[in-house]
């Protein structure tokens, strides 16, 4: 079963001159598979996983996730497909400072309002407990490391259980210990819930355990 | 939606310095506003009843015009002469309201009449020792004039019941009696155009507040005074009346300039200077106030454009856990709504406690006007216009910013 499936994308940025960033590019993607976007900077991975994610819809070509074409639909409704279905993980984490972890966790849940706010917490505990990180939940985002505040950004992802996870480097500001716990969580996933996960990354070791992985040079894929 | 409420309520928490900074500008502009438009028309509103508790709605009287052209001007213009008379007088026409009387009776039966008082004034001097001052007497129904303009309330000594009881009696203005040196009780001859001198007695003070009135004027009975000018029981030479709906006076004048052949002044015409002012002191207020409510307008505007800036990468997170545009759109509308609603009430508030403390300041008019402290309207439809706007610049303010972090894109922002 397909989890994400790509027609001919090409991506053209005009600023500062003309440029064909991405060319032509069709793959997919299975259910329950990791995989990873490896090549060097500049070379498209980072723009291809943002047409990915729906938030960037200004390309040509056809982009279908669980079987629906999100190509062409308004940024509202995309907005709900992503809540609904896509988790995002940052190389930075980006956790709302002011918020609590706990309430940083929640937050899509509250958006989807899929569940009472009561199941809400419950789930959030729950994921933060996986994550390891549940003897922070009271804490302010900013008090934490990066190690568990990458955590908590992954906590985060989960918790409306998505399709899809897409990181963008999601362990690029990590040390080795953390980012083989990361790792780690990421082939749970997969494995254990059937959830597909694509990551940037650059990190070798990273995508050379992940089950597949797409390699960019100059805009077209030169290995998958 | 509740969740956009939480988020708003954090962000707005976390910045509790410029939240509070924003509110209380609204809250200033609205207040002072309020204060600013309170006074003012407390003031407009005080100027309006002195004016009108001494003006008729309505006056009729005999004006004294001179004939434009005479019958000799028109002769000689068609048969090629020359008229040789200049400078025409006005014929010895009596300035009274021929069928007056009538007139009274017909006017009283109008729907829209509160009161008619006929009267008969005329100038004349007061003699004091060797001085003669010059005022007037104004012959009246007592009660009818009472009717018209509360002349009970005005008595600062003696009734003016007294006017029936005693013989040739006379109610005069306060001003004019101290500078008479009178007191009630007192006597003091007057003497009419004609020349002829009448010696009449004070039994009453009368205080308008208004200076051209108790400088001036004294009351009689109507045949008092048909007597000093040796007239007839009939001879009118006012009329004045008083409307239910003063703000009618002006299209009721009209009405009755087409059934009298006389002079009808309504006060509006009679006061047009004043109401003027009035009407240029309104600009001036409004302007001002509605002035400093824009300027916390740009308080508001300018404080959630620094916190969209500096909440860039956050409003790209929220958008790419699947935010959209409007629900960050509301996000912020409801910190500027929250700021207009909390400012707007507060600024109410504020305001009202200002109008009533100066509501309290004693003021000196110099004894020109009826009034101890400042005069404050406290009409609620102020409150209400001020929080309206209040709002209003608020909800503007907002928008711009708000849908500015709505159009917000996230891709550019978490690329870096």
């Amino acid at each position: 079963m397909l989890a994400l499936k790509t027609q001919h994308i090409n991506k053209y940025f005009y600023e500062p001159v003309a440029f064909q960033a991405l060319k032509d590019l069709s793959f997919e993607v299975k259910k329950g598979e990791f995989l990873s976007l490896v090549g060097k900077s500049g070379c498209g991975k980072s723009t291809l996983l943002y047409i990915l994610s729906t938030m960037d819809t200004d390309y040509e070509g056809t982009l279908e996730i669980n079987g629906e074409i999100l190509t062409g639909k308004h940024y509202n409704e995309l907005a709900h497909f992503r809540n609904e279905h896509i988790g995002f993980v940052f190389q930075f984490h980006y956790l709302l400072p002011e918020f609590t972890v706990l309430q940083n966790v929640m937050m899509p849940a509250l958006k989807l309002a899929r569940y009472q706010r009561s199941e809400i917490e419950d789930r959030a505990y729950a994921k933060l407990k996986l994550l390891g990180i549940e003897a922070q939940a009271g804490k302010k985002a900013s008090k934490l490391s990066g190690g568990q505040q990458q955590r908590v950004a992954i906590a985060r992802a989960l918790i409306n259980d998505p399709a899809i996870i897409m990181g963008d480097e999601p362990t690029g500001n990590l040390d080795s210990a953390n980012t083989q716990v990361v790792f780690e969580i990421f082939r749970e996933l997969t494995t254990k819930y059937q959830q597909t996960i694509i990551a940037v990354t650059h990190d070798d070791e990273f995508a050379r355990n992940s089950d597949r992985i797409i390699e960019m040079k100059d805009g077209i894929i030169i290995r998958q | 939606m509740k969740i956009l409420f939480e988020i708003a309520k954090t962000q707005m928490l976390s910045r509790s310095r410029q939240t509070l900074i924003a509110t209380l500008g609204v809250t200033f502009g609205i207040g002072m506003f309020i204060v600013l438009v309170s006074f003012m028309t407390g003031v407009n509103i005080l100027l309006e009843e002195t004016m009108l508790s001494a003006t008729p709605h309505i006056r009729i009287y005999n004006d004294i015009a001179v004939q434009k052209t005479s019958i000799v001007n028109e002769y000689a213009q068609t048969q090629n002469n020359i008229n040789l008379i200049h400078h025409i007088k006005p014929k010895n026409e009596k300035r009274n309201l021929k069928n007056g009387l009538l007139m009274v009776e017909n006017i009283s039966k109008d729907a829209e009449v509160l009161g008619v008082s006929p009267q008969v004034s005329t100038q004349v001097f007061y003699n004091f020792g060797p001085i003669q001052m010059n005022g007037n007497i104004v012959g009246v129904n007592i009660f009818a004039e009472d009717k018209l303009f509360d002349l009970k309330s005005k008595m600062q000594a003696g009734k003016i019941e007294n006017l029936l009881t005693a013989h040739d009696a006379i109610l005069m203005g306060t001003g004019l009696a101290k500078k008479l040196n009178l007191n009630v009780g007192d006597k003091v001859t007057v003497s009419t155009p004609d020349g002829t001198l009448k010696l009449l007695q004070v039994v009453g003070i009368f205080k308008y507040g208004i200076g051209a009135i108790d400088d001036f004027r004294s009351y009689a009975n109507i045949a008092t005074v048909q007597k000093i000018l040796k007239e007839d029981t009939r001879y009118i030479t006012d009329i004045n009346i008083k409307l239910k709906d003063y703000y009618q006076a002006k299209s009721i004048a009209k009405e009755y300039a087409q059934k009298f052949d006389y002079k009808i002044e309504d006060w509006e015409t009679a006061n047009a200077t004043i109401l003027v002012s009035f009407t240029l002191r309104n600009i001036i207020t409004y302007a001002t106030s509605l002035t400093l409510l824009i300027v916390a307008g740009f308080g508001i505007y300018n404080i959630l454009n620094m916190t969209i800036y500096e909440k860039m990468r956050d409003i790209a997170i929220l958008k790419a856990q699947g935010f959209a545009g409007r629900d960050v759109l509301g996000i912020f509308m409801i910190q500027a709504l929250t700021i207009g609603i909390l400012g707007g009430f507060s600024g109410i508030l504020i305001g009202f406690l200002l109008s009533l403390w100066i509501s309290t300041i004693p003021f000196d008019s110099g004894g020109f006007l009826a009034m101890d402290t400042f005069p404050v309207n406290f009409s609620p439809r102020y409150y209400i216009i001020g929080l309206v706007f209040g709002l209003l610049t608020t909800t503007f303010a907002g928008y711009f910013p708000a849908r500015r972090a709505s159009k917000i894109d996230p891709v550019e922002i978490l690329r870096g």
